[in-house]
């Protein structure tokens, strides 16, 4: 048996080399089928496992076109029979949605903008300056993207329910402010780079413009530009790459951020993550809607609804942030 | 009077601490202020003070902490199979996703498709769309109604059964066994939980200098040597960035995570709260040292 086979492998060897053109021949057909079984083999997997992404995704999207017959009828697979838009409708008005999604927009936006500003201006501090202490510095970096913010939730909690840093707020305001119930906090937090996940923007950042090459930044030194215009001028606009990852990153994640939203009791108009998560109770409250299956058609409207903005933002810059994230050096 | 000035060298420090003093303030006034109030709340019975708005702190020494492993009901378990999952999922993440990376980094045709497909769950990651996704899953798996959930259950049971058994009598031991069949029931979560890694992956693997494998196979090596002679290596650092990924993500949305939460904002108990998000830190930030440890010494021939 394994003289056979051996014996086979030699002869193909010798195909490889001899100018016998019938055995080349054959070498060559195994060898396409070898490409052939490979090629099959990757399509294989690659549309099962995109089938297991995308199948819950239209499955939601299907359901939510479910009348309440449809619901109930065993023949009805994934095309609804009685199509319905009862249940965008109910969803649209108990989301409050366009204002609620123009205010969980623009929030998450601005924290976007921050976020970049911030994060590109640390990252490029760690990546071109040396000064002292840098490398415990960004120890202390790595650090906050390892330890999550679940650790220090309550001294956070605690801290902008009275807010008083260094008691300067007493001096001005004569009483420490609080800012539950706001977006404050969050404003707050990443303006000073403690944000949602900015340890890992920094980093994204400082990976980055480590990879750019001197010359550019001598060159603007060399025409007299000052370290903030170069900052400005010449590094950002040349990152566009990791300035794109980390937008996508930062405005999806902030949009669909709960956490910190509960945490700091922000308003339901602020967010259309906390309104979904109420959006059942509110159905079977306001609208006496009590079967669960029926309910859950109406949380498939609504969760359609949540993801529109960010699906079509994603389908737009998907092309550039694919190709960011791959050589913005996410890695080292 | 002369002016002194500066070199250009401590010009530049002083720019250099200009640029990330916006982050070194935070860091210091929210993170490490908030740490050490972290373990001084555990230390501690915290009462809210409603008239004023602050809070009131008792020194009660290490009872939190003696009455979260003796007395608490679920504490202890809730920790130990939030860290047993978090210990089975990770090689099953870095695997797939190392694997799914090889297969994508090869040019063919829709690739940019394939790629968008496969970081969809990141974008969709909030909890309310993963809930329903989860939900999803079973329905387009078995149908809407109750009757045909019946039905597809029946058929799909007696073919994995038989399936299952198949793989058995090919004398696989049988926790291995168990352990596969429980991972292809979670292939959904698994790929859901490995869209950054992928792409960390694929990064990485374009980052490898061609001429390598050009050395490679002027050397003769076959595709299996190759991966396991210069891919491998190279990708080396890019496993513990994984792994720390992996890790960080999955603790966030761990069981222990929401005991934690709950105890603060529905029980007000604060300290024994502070106690729980402290001890699961600390053992995770233990997994990760150990983990990271053992992968850096045992690849040491990384330059």
């Amino acid at each position: 048996m394994l003289k056979t086979v051996t014996g086979f492998f030699r002869r193909h060897l010798a195909a490889m080399h001899s100018a016998d053109t019938a055995l080349n021949e054959r070498y060559i057909i195994t060898k396409s089928i070898k490409h052939f079984l490979s090629a099959l083999f990757r399509v294989l997997v690659i549309v099962g496992i995109c089938y297991t992404i995308l199948a819950p995704v239209f499955g939601i999207i299907a359901n939510s076109f479910f009348s309440n017959k449809d619901a109930y009828n065993p023949m009805v697979y994934l095309i609804p029979q009685q199509p319905t838009l009862e249940r965008y409708q109910m969803a649209i008005d108990i989301l409050n949605y366009l204002p609620t999604m123009a205010n969980s927009l623009l929030y998450s936006l601005l924290l976007m903008l921050l976020q970049i500003l911030i994060c590109s201006m640390v990252g490029y501090g760690f990546a071109r300056f040396k000064f002292p202490l840098k490398s415990l510095l960004f120890a202390c970096v790595v650090i906050t993207i390892v330890i999550p913010t679940h650790t220090i939730m309550l001294p956070l909690y605690m801290t902008f329910r009275m807010f008083d840093p260094f008691g300067l707020c007493t001096a001005i305001f004569g009483h420490p402010l609080s800012f539950m119930g706001t977006t404050t906090p969050m404003y707050i937090l990443t303006l000073f780079g403690c944000g949602l996940r900015s340890g890992l923007y920094i980093y994204i950042f400082n990976q980055f413009f480590r990879g750019l090459p001197k010359e550019i930044e001598e060159a603007a030194f060399m025409d007299g530009a000052g370290t903030w215009y170069t900052y400005f001028r010449i590094m950002l606009p040349n990152a566009t790459p990791a300035v794109i990852t980390v937008a996508v990153f930062s405005m999806v994640w902030q949009y669909n951020d709960t956490f910190y939203a509960k945490l700091f009791l922000m308003p339901q108009s602020q967010s259309i993550g906390l309104r979904i998560s109420s959006l059942v109770a509110n159905i079977a409250n306001q609208y006496q809607i009590m079967d669960k299956t029926i309910q859950n058609l109406y949380l498939d409207a609504g969760i359609v609804l949540m993801m529109l903005p960010v699906v079509l933002i994603y389908v737009f810059l998907q092309k550039y942030f694919i190709e960011g994230v791959e050589r913005s050096g996410i890695v080292g | 009077m002369k002016k002194r000035r500066l070199s250009l060298e401590s010009k530049r420090k002083i720019n250099g601490y200009l640029f990330i003093l916006p982050w070194l303030v935070g860091f210091i006034v929210f993170y490490v202020r908030s740490l050490f109030m972290t373990v001084e709340f555990s230390l501690s019975d915290l009462q809210m003070d409603v008239v004023n708005g602050g809070y009131n702190l008792t020194w009660v020494g290490l009872k939190n902490y003696i009455y979260a492993f003796t007395a608490h009901g679920s504490f202890k378990q809730i920790l130990t199979s939030s860290v047993l999952n978090m210990v089975v999922d990770i090689p099953l993440i870095i695997f797939f996703s190392l694997f799914m990376a090889l297969l994508l980094n090869r040019k063919f045709k829709g690739r940019t498709l394939v790629r968008a497909i496969f970081f969809l769950p990141v974008i969709l990651n909030a909890e309310a769309i993963l809930d329903a996704i989860e939900s999803a899953t079973a329905m387009v798996a078995t149908g809407v109604s109750a009757a045909s959930q019946e039905v597809a259950a029946e058929s799909a049971g007696i073919g994995m059964a038989y399936y299952i058994d198949l793989f058995g009598s090919l004398m696989l031991p049988k926790s291995v066994l168990e352990y596969i069949v429980g991972a292809t029931d979670r292939i959904t979560s698994i790929i859901s939980a490995s869209g950054v890694q992928i792409v960390i992956f694929i990064a990485a693997l374009q980052s490898i200098p061609s001429n390598l494998y050009e050395v490679a196979k002027m050397e003769g090596a076959t595709a299996y040597e190759t991966f396991w002679k210069v891919t491998l290596p190279m990708i080396t650092p890019h496993i513990i960035t994984n792994i720390v990924y992996t890790v960080v993500d999955s603790f966030v949305s761990s069981d222990v995570v929401t005991l934690a939460y709950n105890e603060a904002f529905t029980n007000y108990n604060y300290g024994l709260s502070s106690v729980f998000s402290l001890v699961s830190t600390l053992v995770t930030c233990g997994i990760l040292l150990l983990i990271c440890g053992t992968i850096t010494k045992k690849s040491s021939f990384y330059n």
